[in-house]
């Protein structure tokens, strides 16, 4: 079946609210308008206002209620627009959904799903162009999930909802309109694990989300130039999978990790110490980095594209590591 | 600076004796050139140097035992590594002086203004109300006095990188192929060494190692060591390696007897016409033929590393050479499939006067498959043992006439019995055939050889 | 040439390409091969030595007719002018 990823994950939404009637929809504009990024387009009809409720423009009202209804035995799925207003709810998603689980010595878990929409590249500026999903996942109690492929956008809403505690999903934005084919039978996937998207010995392209398809298109520049590249969808951002990165960086000795993130303080510097925690050894070069630009996203389109990773900054950096023994 | 260190003449030596030096502090140097001269429990050796640059001081005393990766000389001027430039001398600002009684300063901005420009305030004349001293007179001031340079902390001295680095993954690769680290070429971003780099420099061992774990020798060996031990310290080494090679290698062994009327034959006719000084030795045909065989089986050409056969960059022919107080070494003839018979005779008779002689090179010491004959001495053939890592030896017996059956007639031709110990790990003895029928049909016409 | 030059000459020859050997105790009928341990590289170094001590040179086919010191000596002796 031809599909894109906004109607995967709209196929997801709908799948779990017939499943399990304790699933509603909430957020700015998820109603009406069918969602910012059109995704609960068509489920207000479909559902009513009831499971698809539009909500006020205060993301920590509405994400406080939605960990209210968790916490009394509902699944609620909150939308909030883009990661950089997220902030606005960093407080009950930090100090409640991430939290009363362990400040309840285990009495009360809050199974509550939270996507958002980030990264760049869409010319929405600096106040929503942001990829915060590593902040997030500095965060313990908290599932990070980063859907980039038509699959995972399909299956990891209901293994989200399933799960007992909060799991946060962040979409990129570059991903909506993404097409391609899609099992007829596809469903759930499973939330733990990284994946090899391309196998490969000569180097480790590790990412995530919105930076792998760049990252694949480098791996098969790469090919061409005989640098056999293998790519690492890390898909979980916490708990980092980390045994599948490792033996990738132990197979190839060489580690180029690509983040659509600010470097500093980033996950892609969780990902570097871990493999130097776990496999220096196996290391024949110093881990490099490709990661957005350290600063507040541009609007014009040439600056925009510049601040994030692409193609050419990957094979460049991938080429040098390998350097002239590809 | 750079340093040229002791080299590693071998995968197990750990340290040598400093002989001699062939250059002097001021000598410009390239890469390739040799500028001393160490003993090892082996031979005398040239060793080479694989940088340019000028001698800028020679650190080891000719005479001194030293370890493997010891600096023996300090390399400078063009072509060596640039000395790091000191990091930008950071600005600290002088500090104001203290506002003593009396002395009329007032607002911090004209504080922060004078310490930016370096003025000391006791000095300034104050024109603002009551002599208070104002921007405008610091400036002023400033302007006037002679540029007062910034207080500069003194550049950090950045020690020189005595060593390239060394990736962790290629120091685990040295530690399993007991490859020195001391004596790799760097081939990574900024000269650093990776694994390829270990692992070539393991693919080019010495054929003959000190054993590993030796015991402390005297610290000073004199220069010319004693004679004895030098005799039992190879047996060592070749003791050593042997076992390491029946212990690890599975040789097969075949052998054929190969009519060799025809060369030989051509062979006298050939040197009817030579002064003595370039006549050809009938095991010269053998060697090329041996070399060219490999055109036609190259497993037998390379080494046997880390599970997988790597094939020899080149056609790079061990001669077994017994050196006459004992014992034997053999170095290489590179590329010998593509010399000609009298080149290959000229490097023939080079190689041997220079390793009786103890002063054969590092970098001949990197066979890809070797060569034995021990027909002077007057054996029918040669079982011999592989060089680790090499995966072939060729042996050659003596050349003599035999009773030879051909076509139903017996008649008397000249033969000689070759034969091929080969790792069965690297190749079949279906191949190891072929490559004994390639030499046998080489010889048959020695005017192609 | 007299009979001492040539004796010089042929053991001058011999000690440049075996310097270990002691050509006093050395019995001239012993195979100069098994005698000082000489192959056939080293052979025709030793007769390169003697042409140009001597100024005799030895065509490939005479090598059987000089394996002894006694018979070298002699061959030396018989073309030397």
């Amino acid at each position: 079946m031809k599909t894109t990823y906004r109607e995967a994950m709209r196929a997801a939404i709908r799948d779990a609210m017939q499943r399990d009637d304790r699933v509603f929809v909430m957020g700015e504009d998820v109603g009406r308008y069918g969602g910012c990024y059109a995704v609960t387009m068509g489920l207000l009809k479909e559902f009513g206002p009831e499971r698809i409720r539009d909500t006020p423009l205060s993301e920590s009202a509405f994400v406080g209620a939605g960990i209210g209804a968790a916490l009394n035995g509902m699944r609620p799925i909150v939308e909030v627009m883009t990661v950089n207003f997220s902030l606005l709810a960093l407080d009950q998603i930090m100090n409640n959904a991430a939290t009363l689980l362990h400040m309840s010595g285990g009495q009360f878990n809050v199974p509550i799903v939270i996507r958002m929409t980030t990264g760049a590249g869409r010319q929405v500026a600096a106040q929503h162009s942001h990829s915060l999903e590593g902040w997030y996942a500095h965060i313990p109690g908290l599932r990070i999930v980063t859907p980039a492929t038509l699959e995972d956008a399909r299956g990891m809403l209901w293994t989200a909802l399933v799960d007992p505690d909060p799991v946060l999903i962040f979409e990129n934005g570059t991903l909506y309109n993404t097409s391609g084919e899609l099992a007829d039978d596809a469903g759930a996937v499973d939330i733990d694990y990284a994946q090899v998207r391309r196998e490969g010995d000569a180097v480790s392209l590790i990412t995530y989300g919105g930076a792998l398809p760049a990252t694949l298109r480098a791996a098969e520049e790469l090919a061409a130039d005989g640098i056999d590249a293998e790519v690492v969808d890390l898909r979980t951002l916490r708990p980092l999978d980390e045994q599948t990165f490792l033996a990738s960086a132990r197979k190839t000795h060489h580690v180029v990790v690509v983040d659509e993130g600010w470097r500093s303080g980033g996950i892609s510097g969780e990902i570097s110490a871990r493999i130097a925690e776990n496999a220096l050894y196996d290391l024949d070069a110093p881990v490099a980095r490709v990661c957005g630009a350290e600063v507040p996203m541009p609007y014009p389109r040439h600056l925009e594209q510049a601040a994030i990773p692409n193609t050419s900054r990957i094979v460049t950096a991938a080429r040098e590591l390998v350097g002239v023994h590809a | 600076m750079p340093e040229f260190a002791m080299p590693s003449l071998g995968a197990d030596m750990d340290e040598g004796t400093l002989l001699e030096w062939l250059v002097k502090p001021g000598d410009v140097v390239h890469r390739g050139d040799v500028v001393a001269v160490v003993d090892t429990a082996k031979a005398a050796m040239d060793v080479e140097i694989f940088q340019d640059g000028v001698i800028e001081k020679l650190i080891a005393e000719p005479g001194t035992t030293l370890p493997v990766g010891a600096p023996l000389a300090v390399i400078g001027g063009e072509g060596a590594a640039a000395t790091p430039e000191a990091p930008a001398a950071v600005r600290v600002p002088t500090l104001a002086p203290p506002s003593g009684t009396g002395l009329l300063v007032e607002s911090p901005l004209v504080r922060h203004r004078a310490r930016k420009l370096g003025v000391d305030l006791a000095d300034v004349v104050g024109t603002g109300p009551g002599g208070v001293i104002t921007r405008a007179d610091v400036d002023a001031h400033a302007a006037a006095a002679p540029q007062v340079k910034p207080k500069r902390r003194p550049p950090v001295a950045i020690p020189a990188q005595a060593r390239p680095p060394v990736s962790p993954f290629a120091r685990r690769r040295a530690a399993e192929l007991g490859v020195d680290l001391g004596v790799v070429q760097g081939s990574g971003p900024g000269g650093a060494i990776i694994a390829v780099d270990v692992e070539r420099a393991a693919a080019r061992p010495t054929p003959v190692a000190a054993e590993p774990g030796a015991p402390q020798r005297e610290p000073a060996a004199p220069v010319a060591p004693d004679m004895q031990a030098k005799a039992r310290a190879m047996r060592k080494a070749i003791g050593q390696l042997m076992a390491r090679s029946k212990r690890e290698i599975p040789h097969y062994y075949l052998s054929t007897t190969i009519d060799l009327t025809v060369a030989t034959d051509w062979l006298h006719q050939a040197n009817l016409d030579r002064p003595l000084s370039s006549r050809l030795v009938p095991a010269v045909l053998l060697l090329k033929a041996s070399a060219r065989a490999i055109r036609d089986v190259p497993e037998m050409n390379g080494f046997w590393l880390d599970d997988e056969f790597v094939p020899g960059p080149g056609v790079h022919l061990g001669v077994a050479i017994s050196l006459r107080q004992g014992g034997l070494i053999a170095p290489a003839i590179h590329h010998a499939d593509n010399l000609t018979l009298d080149e290959l005779m000229e490097h023939l008779r080079d190689l041997v006067s220079r390793a009786r002689a103890g002063r054969l090179k590092q970098s001949e010491m990197d066979p890809t498959i070797t060569v034995t004959n021990l027909g002077d001495q007057g054996v029918d053939s040669v079982h011999g043992v592989i060089y680790p890592p090499q995966v072939a030896l060729v042996g050659f017996g003596k050349v003599a006439e035999r009773p030879w059956a051909d076509g139903g007639m017996l008649g008397v031709r000249t033969c000689v019995t070759a034969t091929l110990a080969a790792d069965h790990r690297a190749s079949d003895g279906h191949r190891g055939g072929l490559y004994l029928a390639a030499i046998d049909s080489l010889l048959r016409k020695p005017e192609e050889l | 040439m007299t009979t001492t030059q040539i004796d010089d000459a042929v053991r001058q020859a011999i000690g440049a390409i075996a310097p270990e050997a002691d050509l006093s105790t050395v019995d001239p009928d012993e195979r100069l091969r098994d005698a000082f341990d000489i192959d056939s590289l080293d052979f025709v170094r030793l007769l390169e030595q003697l042409q140009n001590l001597t100024g005799v040179t030895v065509p490939e086919s005479d090598y059987a007719k000089i394996a002894t010191l006694r018979e070298l000596t002699a061959y030396v002796e018989a073309h030397a002018t």
